[in-house]
């Protein structure tokens, strides 16, 4: 079945789920409250915006003496660095450093780019125990679904649905609907888990090559719990995510939670930059960083569209999306939803892929509005519409051209020949209007939901001179 | 290996991108906060997220360490070692089981997690504008200090509280010297994934406990 | 301009926007040889079609005189949008001159005419939609609260998630027809619960999708673009 077709059928999938409808609408509305909460002064905000977006394309623009940078000062703190082009390549990466260390339970934070990679599913078919730790992704592991959301994971479960499988996970704890309850029993799980794990798996949410330092941003404490417990932490992320300065961090970590969760801060900001050292006690004895690739740096290369890879996964654009809320996460079939996910995924799978995902937006700019680093993405995803049938962009573009529909592109080029030639129009106009009681309302699915009205009685032109308006 | 970094590296390098985004100069300048403005900014935030916070004078550290512990029924106390505690005018109550973080993780791992009931810490300074402790973990106070105990009691000294995070980093030159471990505590753990309702205690301490000491 | 969607289907809108105009004393233009700005054919990634049939619209205003469009969403097409159609160009000039001289029709009358009026009209309640080129392209949201605050006899009532978009999208009604279906069915449950009498917009587009949409629901709410609205109760001879 095309990508087109499934699409189609999961969007139906969705647009049907009552339950659905109701706890996206909710969350949607709740976080972007929350969100405008933190940002009273439009003119600061836009500021910061400013500053984040310049702090970001630098990175862009500058990503290969960076990462170059980066890797230097990591080494220079004992943090390993490993380079990986694509997800097979990560994920051999990542298996080896386990198996080397022996290591065959793993505890792990929440990293989009380790969905990205399928880390999980990898690790699992070699024999190793990998236990999600953020709250979210912990519930989403048990119940062997998919996140739909990148911020909050579980956005789509209700507390019933939660309650439910805490206690066919685990039946010797009481069943609870509390939220609090259900929190504490997942807490006493997880410590033990922790405690005993023999290595740690994050994500990074910026590395600094200034300093070879990588940074986590958390709430829950899971993220320091696998990155310190643990004798082995193994960190993975895109190379889009260095920063160049120590001093770019305060402004990404001051705009990240407000826009992400409308938090002034998050509960933690951890800064890793080393593995314990001879006379420390605790921490790991061994830090890696696994850089992945997987088509990014293709992406960087072609600066109309490389803008996309400013983003810092603050997940607003996602939550300000109005088809998206009415979708939910899995009707995208992505690991990123929404409108990051329509151009991100786009661009790493190739048009041929996940194209059908450009047809899930109305441009209507709200995401544009509020992306912390001014990605402008209606203006991206119109550009790959474009591509998907004209094809006549870089080669950082995959699949372009490959969404051409014979039809429908002979149906543009009726229009042109209507629309470009004045008197063609003019004709045209002419003939809906004198005709206009044989012109047809019922226009397949758009009238499903609408009326449509009969065209006018006359054209502009035509009442325009009888009001007396001139030609020039 | 090597063959991957190159071939990344080629496809970044060799095409050099033609617009380099100029530098924006900070244009934020504000009155800076009066101590007793960036004192209740801490305080406020920290509360607001759940925290505890309380102002005492530095000689009153230990007596309301002793009296607090004692009430709240937290006996086993963990805190770095010997220096800190002097360093902190701490005299621990005959009551209290104290232990001292002396020897590596390995050794006592199954003790730090299940019979402690509260780790007492300094901190390197506070970030008023977002309720922030700001700990640099090293030897002598461990990382896990503050993460693994049900409570976390945090000792910050007045004159270090900052006002922003970039102060924090220029004053005190992180830039040059950065330790293996730097962190942000703005609060007890929390989680807003089940349906969005906000739960406190998750996998870090359920109570978090600042002491702003003059 | 009249906008293509107005020649056809909403005529009275074109006119009433230039009406509007020559009683605040202009002298309106109205170029017989117009026809679209490009954007159906631009939003669905039909650059070619799009190019030589906004160029055929650039040739009506080569006159430095002001543009103004009744719809935010072809004024931001011409004013954001055609610097990346031409790009490549080599009328790219003349192109960005005519980007550079276009106004939406509310945004001219408040912010250039600072028009005065007064309402004749009977009293009603009405439910503003602000499209979302007019607020997030053309940033002029406002301008038809400006404009409605001036009539006396008229309630406006704010109906839930003002700013989200009705679902139109253009030819996403089409594509994405059930997605598109629901959102216009939120927008106007949440209209349906203000009581409005009447929903008024800067675009055409956004009325034929939510009037539409109320219509089929057999809602007796009905629509109007703000021009046809404002010349019927401030028209003495109305």
């Amino acid at each position: 079945m095309s990508q087109v077709n499934l699409f189609t059928r999961r969007i139906n999938k969705a647009l049907s789920n009552n339950q659905l409808q109701t706890s996206f609408r909710s969350a949607m509305s709740y976080l972007m409250e929350k969100r405008l909460s933190r940002f009273p002064d439009y003119e600061k905000l836009q500021l910061s915006r400013n500053k984040s977006n310049s702090i970001r394309a630098n990175s862009v623009s500058n990503l290969g003496d960076l990462l170059l940078t980066l890797e230097s000062n990591l080494t220079k703190n004992g943090i390993k660095v490993h380079w990986a082009e694509n997800a097979t390549q990560a994920n051999e990466i990542i298996h080896s450093i386990l198996n080397n260390a022996n290591a065959k339970t793993v505890v792990k934070g929440k990293s989009m780019v380790s969905e990205e990679i399928e880390l999980n599913e990898y690790l699992v078919d070699n024999g190793i125990d990998i236990l999600e730790t953020d709250l979210g992704e912990f519930l989403i592991q048990l119940d062997d679904d998919r996140p739909s959301h990148i911020v909050m994971p579980a956005i789509h479960k209700n507390k019933f649905e939660i309650a439910r499988t805490f206690s066919d996970n685990f039946p010797d704890l009481k069943y609870t609907e509390d939220v609090d309850e259900m929190t504490q029993q997942a807490r006493i799980v997880l410590r033990d888990k922790f405690s005993h794990a023999d290595a740690g798996i994050s994500g990074v949410n910026f590395a600094v090559a200034e300093t070879g330092t990588l940074c986590l941003v958390e709430n829950e404490g899971n993220g320091r719990m696998c990155t310190t417990v643990p004798n082995l932490h193994i960190a993975v992320t895109g190379i889009e995510k260095v920063v160049e300065k120590l001093e770019n961090i305060p402004p990404l970590f001051d705009i990240l939670p407000k826009s992400a969760t409308g938090q002034e801060c998050t509960t933690y900001f951890n800064m890793i930059s080393g593995p314990r050292k001879d006379n420390e006690k605790d921490g790991p004895k061994e830090v890696h960083l696994v850089l992945l690739d997987n088509g990014r740096s293709r992406v960087s290369r072609d600066s109309s569209i490389n803008e996309i890879l400013n983003c810092i996964r603050c997940g607003s654009c996602i939550n300000h999306c109005p088809v998206y809320v009415k979708l939910g996460g899995h009707a995208y079939g992505t690991v990123y939803p929404g409108p990051v996910g329509i151009v991100f995924e786009s661009l790493i799978q190739g048009l041929d892929k996940a194209g059908a995902l450009t047809s899930a937006c109305t441009m209507c700019g709200a995401c544009a509005q509020v992306c912390p680093v001014k990605i402008p993405l209606p203006k991206l995803i119109n550009r790959l519409r474009n591509e998907s049938i004209e094809g006549l962009g870089s080669d950082s573009v995959l699949g372009k051209g490959s969404m051409k529909k014979p039809l429908e592109a002979g149906i543009w080029k009726g229009w042109r020949f209507i629309y470009s030639n004045p008197l063609v129009c003019l004709l045209f106009v002419k003939t809906m209007t004198r005709m206009r009681l044989f012109v047809p309302t019922n226009i397949g699915k758009w009238s499903k939901y609408r009326n449509t009205p009969k065209p006018g009685k006359r054209s502009i032109e035509d009442i325009a001179r009888i009001a007396g308006f001139t030609n020039e | 290996m090597n063959n991957s970094k190159d071939n990344i590296l080629n496809n970044l390098l060799k095409h050099s991108i033609e617009n380099k985004p100029s530098k924006i100069v900070d244009k934020e300048s504000h009155k800076p906060l009066s101590n007793k403005k960036k004192i209740e900014s801490l305080k406020s935030i920290l509360e607001s997220v759940r925290a505890e916070v309380h102002l005492l004078k530095y000689n009153g550290l230990n007596d309301w360490i002793n009296s607090e512990l004692s009430k709240r029924n937290l006996s086993r106390v963990l805190i770095g070692d010997s220096s800190i505690q002097r360093n902190l005018g701490l005299t621990f109550s005959d009551d209290l089981d104290v232990s001292y973080y002396s020897d590596s993780i390995e050794s006592w791992k199954d003790k730090l997690f299940n019979d402690i009931d509260v780790g007492i810490t300094t901190t390197i300074g506070a970030i008023a504008r977002t309720g922030s402790l700001v700990l640099w973990p090293n030897s002598e106070e461990p990382r896990l200090i503050s993460l693994v105990p049900d409570v976390h009691i945090a000792v910050v000294k007045v004159d270090e509280i900052y006002e922003t995070f970039s102060e924090v980093i220029e004053k005190q030159n992180w830039s040059e010297n950065m330790p293996t471990n730097a962190l942000l505590i703005s609060g007890p753990s929390k989680t807003a994934d089940i349906e969005q309702v906000l739960a406190y205690g998750v996998h870090g301490p359920k109570e978090l406990i600042v002491l702003i000491a003059s | 301009m009249g906008t293509c969607l107005a020649d056809l289907y909403y005529p009275e809108v074109g006119l009433a926007g230039m009406q509007l105009l020559r009683r605040e004393g202009l002298d309106v233009i109205y170029p017989k040889k117009q026809t679209c700005c490009g954007q159906p054919a631009f939003n669905s990634g039909y650059r070619k079609e799009a190019l030589p049939v906004a160029r055929s619209l650039m040739k009506c205003f080569k006159k430095n005189i002001p543009i103004i469009i009744p719809s935010g969403s072809c004024a931001g097409m011409i004013k954001y949008h055609w610097s990346e159609l031409f790009s490549e160009e080599p009328d790219y000039k003349q192109a960005i001159s005519v980007s550079n001289r276009v106004f939406e029709l509310t945004e001219f009358l408040v912010d250039n005419l600072q028009i005065k009026l007064t309402d004749l009209g009977k009293p009603t309640k009405i439910a503003i939609h602000t499209s979302c080129s007019c607020r997030n392209e053309m940033r002029v949201a406002d301008r038809i609260e400006s404009l409605t605050s001036q009539l006396s006899n008229v309630d406006v009532s704010i109906q839930e998630r003002k700013k989200e978009c009705c679902g139109f999208g253009g030819t996403f009604a089409i594509k994405q027809a059930d997605i598109s279906g629901a959102m216009v069915k939120d927008k106007t449950d949440a209209i349906k619960a203000t009581n409005a009498d009447k929903v008024i917009s800067q675009d055409c587009g956004c009325l034929m999708n939510i009037g539409g949409a109320l219509s089929k629901q057999q809602s007796q709410i009905t629509s109007q673009h703000i021009a046809e609205f404002l010349w019927e109760r401030t028209n003495e001879s109305s």
